[in-house]
């Protein structure tokens, strides 16, 4: 069931997650809720998908169980902030940040790694 | 691509969205420049049950939705749009981007709103999202039991510490001054919640700890006295500031930086509006904002007729 009001795809289910990243070299995946440290994340994503075509975007529901995936990556310890953003480069983490973050710093994450 | 608007409004947060949907509604050609999240301040809202003729909604719904309409009325809205300069004096003002494209209008409504205060001081960024956080919705269940600290003294501040307390075992308020700005309702229900000490006249210096947040350090303000406080977060809740720095020296700001608007939104400069967050106001209200928004863009259709 789908939990979050955004245009971004929400994915659903771990094995959707690992279909997407095993199918797409560049993904970026905003883990959060509807709240105001994740909004901001998934505007910029919802600019950021007509921007960069080489880039895959999705959302997914912190509070959905089959989120553990990225609750519980060894790339999340010690995160302590919605969302979790995980950006994922040929099926593996490349990079990972909790908390908001802006459009910059998004787009220089996109650059370094995706590019 | 015909790049000279009627209208041309810098943000689009409630303010800049409903001017956008009067201005484009009235058939003026509209352009909207935002750098950031479409809705603003507004889409920080987790729920708005004070919208009129809505009973309850989400920021991002409402700004979604206000977006919707304004390009529904034929208003264009160019995201991620980084301005380098303003030229506002003359009949025909005009901006130019980072990227080097040029946008020219009769009018030009400014509402680039406000943005939460961080306290810039060493520790803040490298523990956001390890410790640090602005939101007590968002990240209060990672405190489960451990010991926190609010800073700030206002409304936000002490409603957001009584929510962290179903969650962390202390919570520790920080704040600068000896009493509270915020509502006494809001300070009587911090005051009687057995979880929430107090720490009053003292500002925050530093926050330190080995790869997540540990300590604290405030300064008592009247004896220069530091000490540290053990935390596993923060929470900070100490205001918004108004985004017009790029307008210092262009168009007139008051003592808090604010743009000086009269009755009809007008600034200093003849063909130039302001309306929300960044005005010379005391309430600041998604309602209050979309009424500006519309005296703005009314007032600009104005000044247009006379032209």
């Amino acid at each position: 069931m789908k939990m979050l009001q955004t245009e971004i795809h929400e994915i659903e289910s771990a094995d959707e997650l690992q279909k997407i990243i095993s199918e797409n070299d560049n993904v970026m995946v905003c883990c959060g809720r509807m709240g105001p440290m994740c909004i901001p994340v998934y505007d910029a994503m919802e600019e950021l998908e007509e921007e960069r075509e080489n880039v895959k975007f999705y959302s997914m529901a912190f509070d959905n169980p089959e989120a553990h995936v990225i609750r519980n990556a060894p790339e999340a310890q010690g995160f302590m902030g919605l969302p979790f953003t995980m950006y994922y480069k040929n099926g593996k983490v490349a990079h990972a940040t909790s908390s908001i973050q802006s459009m910059d710093q998004i787009t220089s994450v996109l650059d370094k790694h995706f590019n | 691509m015909n790049d000279t608007y009627d209208v041309m409004i810098i943000g689009a947060g409630a303010a800049g969205l409903t001017a956008g949907i009067y201005a484009s509604r009235a058939r003026l050609s509209t352009l909207i420049l935002n750098d950031g999240a479409i809705g603003g301040q507004m889409v920080l809202t987790n729920e708005v049950a004070n919208y009129p003729g809505v009973e309850t909604t989400n920021g991002y719904v409402l700004a979604n939705t206000m977006k919707k309409q304004a390009k529904s009325f034929g208003c264009k809205i160019k995201s991620n749009a980084k301005i380098a300069r303003y030229h506002l004096e003359g009949d025909m003002k005009s901006v130019e981007l980072e990227d080097g494209r040029t946008f020219s209008a009769k009018t030009v409504i400014l509402t680039p709103g406000g943005r939460p205060r961080s306290l810039g001081i060493p520790g803040e960024d490298t523990f956001k999202g390890t410790g640090i956080s602005y939101c007590a919705t968002c990240d209060g269940d990672f405190f489960k039991d451990k010991e926190i600290a609010v800073i700030g003294g206002g409304n936000s501040a002490l409603e957001e510490a009584v929510t962290l307390t179903s969650f962390a075992s202390k919570v520790t308020i920080v704040h600068q001054f000896d009493h509270f700005q915020a509502f006494e309702h809001a300070v009587e229900e911090a005051r009687k919640n057995p979880k929430i000490e107090f720490v009053m006249e003292s500002e925050p210096r530093e926050f330190s700890g080995n790869g997540s947040l540990q300590t604290l350090t405030v300064e008592h303000l009247p004896t220069g006295e530091k000490k540290n406080i053990a935390v596993d977060g923060t929470f900070i809740f100490i205001g918004y500031l108004p985004n017009t720095e790029p307008f210092k020296g262009l168009v007139e700001l008051n003592e808090r930086n604010e743009f000086v608007v009269d009755r009809e939104m007008k600034t200093n400069i003849p063909g130039v509006f302001a309306a929300g967050d960044c005005i010379n106001k005391r309430y600041r209200q998604i309602t209050t904002a979309t009424a500006e928004g519309t005296v703005a863009a009314l007032s600009a259709s104005e000044y247009l007729r006379q032209m």
